[in-house]
């Protein structure tokens, strides 16, 4: 395996007295699709929130493509123009366009031309086959179309990897669909991805490996086909007995 | 396998359209919206009867003076504020230099009407032309003294003058510096946000005329020896303080209101704090809190006439100095004048909350809007 492009090590936070994150020691490849998934406020939303700190961790290091998330603001703009967010509500921005949406990041954080960023957006869009709704606002389209214009305007910034939330849990289950076919294609194409999901037909589609976590630790981490048919951990075989029979 | 076709659509029936169907379910639907409905028709009637009887049958339209509005029934004397249009409008700026104030509101609708327009274009340079040029302009034209033009001295500046120099000056300079105290005030830093709070807390708690009375009074009094400022200036600065600090609120109601999912895309997509704040931040948020943003412009338009106080005679000071004209002196010269003045002040505050409403549906991009 290359060298890792996410380098986590020791990592620990704490929302006040609460430990949230504990020992967190996670190396993700180039390429490398990893699915996190475990019981509600384990911690994989705030895991991979620290990977481009919307949360800031306390102890430990996180390294991204070299670069050492450590507060200091210049590799904090490094480490974001590479990585792209998927949030499960979508976050996008009312007040403007699809298109709107999408060059904000191109022409504002990379000052790129607008010809220039609108010909890489409408290409985009494109790519999560939705390309006539690019003059609409996000308020006049399904939560399947704004979940991959969300997924469009991450990809504007040309990352190299693309942290997942959640990202289908807001949607009804006919849009999920439209939505983890545009997220395999993207994985069929290379992107490294770290994806927060209980979607365990795309883990197994997918991913290279599934990380289990609870209570703010990794319980649990192996390929998918091992995960499922023979979890080691006790916590990880309730958990998948939990979700699967739903 | 059969296969579905929709069904097609039928008119409404004849009995819940139109005027007829209107009135029935909205005026006459039970006896009580029936009594209710006819009452407050009667009233209407009586209140418009009044109105228009006081206003054109028994008001005078023409003569010279005080015997002109004299009649056995007299309504209104309107040729008291035709005789004093020039005073109520200019105040005592000189007749001969009056085309200037002209020029200032007319080059200002030539800047404002464009503006106001969403649709036309050239917004960037409309907003130059207003705020770079037009101050300037404005501030040669009406002071004088360069240019060959003749000084005006501003305390012969009055009437609609005075309160629209005031009005515009602080709803021109709230916004921004509102904007400016609401971000202050929730920011992570400690002295900046410190700052805010006090200098909001401090104007909103204190009545604007002590704070117009402050300015013109009490602040000389700091100032060193030489240093004076124009007494209508120091009012513009109170107003511009005083309301900033209300606007300050109004906005920072609206920044609360904008989900913490949007700080965190605007971060993930790598923009800074002013550019998320110009971007995506107060676009939103200046939005939602229009009507309240109209609100205290339209407060603040009417508050003008409290520069009385510090003795600026703007539309409603400078028609109450002339009610103590002796040849115009009528029962219902007063009345008259009061009601020219409420009517000024009217049309300006309607003018601005229609387009507030206007404003309000051209920006809101919701399924219902397109
Ligand atoms: N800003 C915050 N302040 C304090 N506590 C927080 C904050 N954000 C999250 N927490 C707590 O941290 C824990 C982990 O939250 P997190 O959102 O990471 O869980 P999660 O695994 O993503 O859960 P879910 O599946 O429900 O999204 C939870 O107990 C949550 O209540
Ligand atoms: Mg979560």
């Amino acid at each position: 395996m290359s060298d890792p492009v996410i380098r986590i090590n020791k990592m620990n936070k704490w929302f006040g007295n609460f430990h949230v994150l504990r020992d967190i020691d996670l190396n993700v490849a180039a390429g490398e699709k990893t699915v996190i998934c475990g019981p509600s406020g384990s911690g994989k939303s705030t895991l991979i929130r620290c990977i481009n700190r919307l949360e800031a961790h306390q102890e430990g290091e996180i390294e991204v493509e070299g670069v050492t998330l450590d507060g200091s603001l210049k590799n904090l703009e490094e480490i974001r123009s590479n990585v792209g967010m998927v949030f499960q509500q979508f976050n996008l921005f009312p007040h403007m366009t699809v298109l709107e949406n999408c060059t904000l990041s191109p022409i504002w954080v990379q000052q790129k031309s607008q010809a220039e960023a609108e010909t890489l957006a409408r290409e985009l869009l494109e790519r999560v086959r939705i390309p006539d709704q690019a003059d609409k606002y996000p308020g006049q389209l399904s939560g399947g179309q704004q979940q991959r214009v969300a997924i469009a305007r991450a990809l504007c910034m040309n990352p190299r990897i693309m942290l997942f939330d959640e990202p289908t849990s807001a949607l009804d289950p006919e849009m999920i669909k439209e939505v983890l076919d545009v997220m395999v294609e993207l994985a069929n194409e290379g992107m490294t991805m770290l994806c927060v999901t209980h979607e365990m037909g795309f883990a197994r589609q997918v991913a290279d490996r599934v990380i289990f976590m609870d209570e703010g630790e990794i319980v649990e981490e192996n390929a998918p086909e091992a995960f499922f048919s023979n979890p080691e951990n006790e916590r990880t075989q309730l958990f998948l007995s939990q979700v699967l029979t739903h | 396998m059969s296969s579905w076709t929709p069904t097609a659509p039928r008119p409404a029936p004849s009995n819940t359209v139109g005027f007829v169907a209107w009135a029935r379910a909205n005026l006459f639907a039970t006896k009580l919206d029936t009594a209710l409905t006819l009452l407050a028709f009667t009233l209407v009637v009586y209140v418009v009867e009044a109105i228009f009887g006081w206003a054109i049958i028994d008001a005078s339209f023409t003569g010279d003076d005080r015997t002109a509005c004299l009649k056995e029934v007299q309504g209104a004397c309107w040729p008291f504020i035709e005789a004093k249009f020039g005073q109520f409008i200019y105040g005592r700026y000189p007749d001969a230099e009056r085309w200037r104030v002209d020029l200032v509101f007319l080059s200002g609708l030539i800047g404002l009407i464009p503006m106001l327009m969403p649709n036309v274009g050239f917004k960037r340079a409309n907003m130059i032309y207003l705020l770079g040029f037009y101050p300037i302009f404005a501030f040669i034209m009406l002071n004088g003294g360069m240019l060959g033009l003749a000084t005006v001295d501003t305390t012969d500046w009055g009437g609609l003058l005075v309160t629209l120099v005031v009005a515009i000056t602080g709803i021109v300079a709230s916004l921004p510096l509102g904007i400016l105290l609401a971000l202050g005030r929730r920011s992570d830093l400690p002295i900046v946000r410190a700052l805010c709070i006090g200098f909001i807390e401090i104007f909103r708690g204190v009545p604007l005329i002590t704070v117009l009375f402050m300015a013109s009074v009490m602040l000389p009094l700091f100032l060193p020896d030489g240093i004076n400022f124009d007494k209508l200036v120091r009012c513009l600065i109170g107003v511009a303080l005083f309301s900033s600090a209300y606007m300050a609120e109004v906005v920072r109601g609206g920044l609360q209101a904008i989900p913490k999912g949007q700080y965190e895309a605007a971060a993930a997509l790598g923009l800074g704090y002013w550019k998320t704040t110009h971007l995506i931040i107060l676009p939103q948020a200046l939005k939602l809190v229009i009507p309240g943003i109209v609100n205290t412009f339209i407060g603040l338009f009417k508050d003008t006439t409290l520069v009385l106080i510090v003795g600026l005679f703007d539309l409603l000071g400078i028609v109450q100095l002339h009610f103590t004209d002796a040849s115009w002196a009528t029962p219902e010269t007063h009345i008259t004048g009061y009601v020219f003045a409420g009517a000024v002040f009217w049309l300006f505050c309607f003018a601005m909350s229609r387009y507030s409403i206007f404003m309000e549906n051209h920006l809101s991009t919701d399924r219902t809007s397109s």
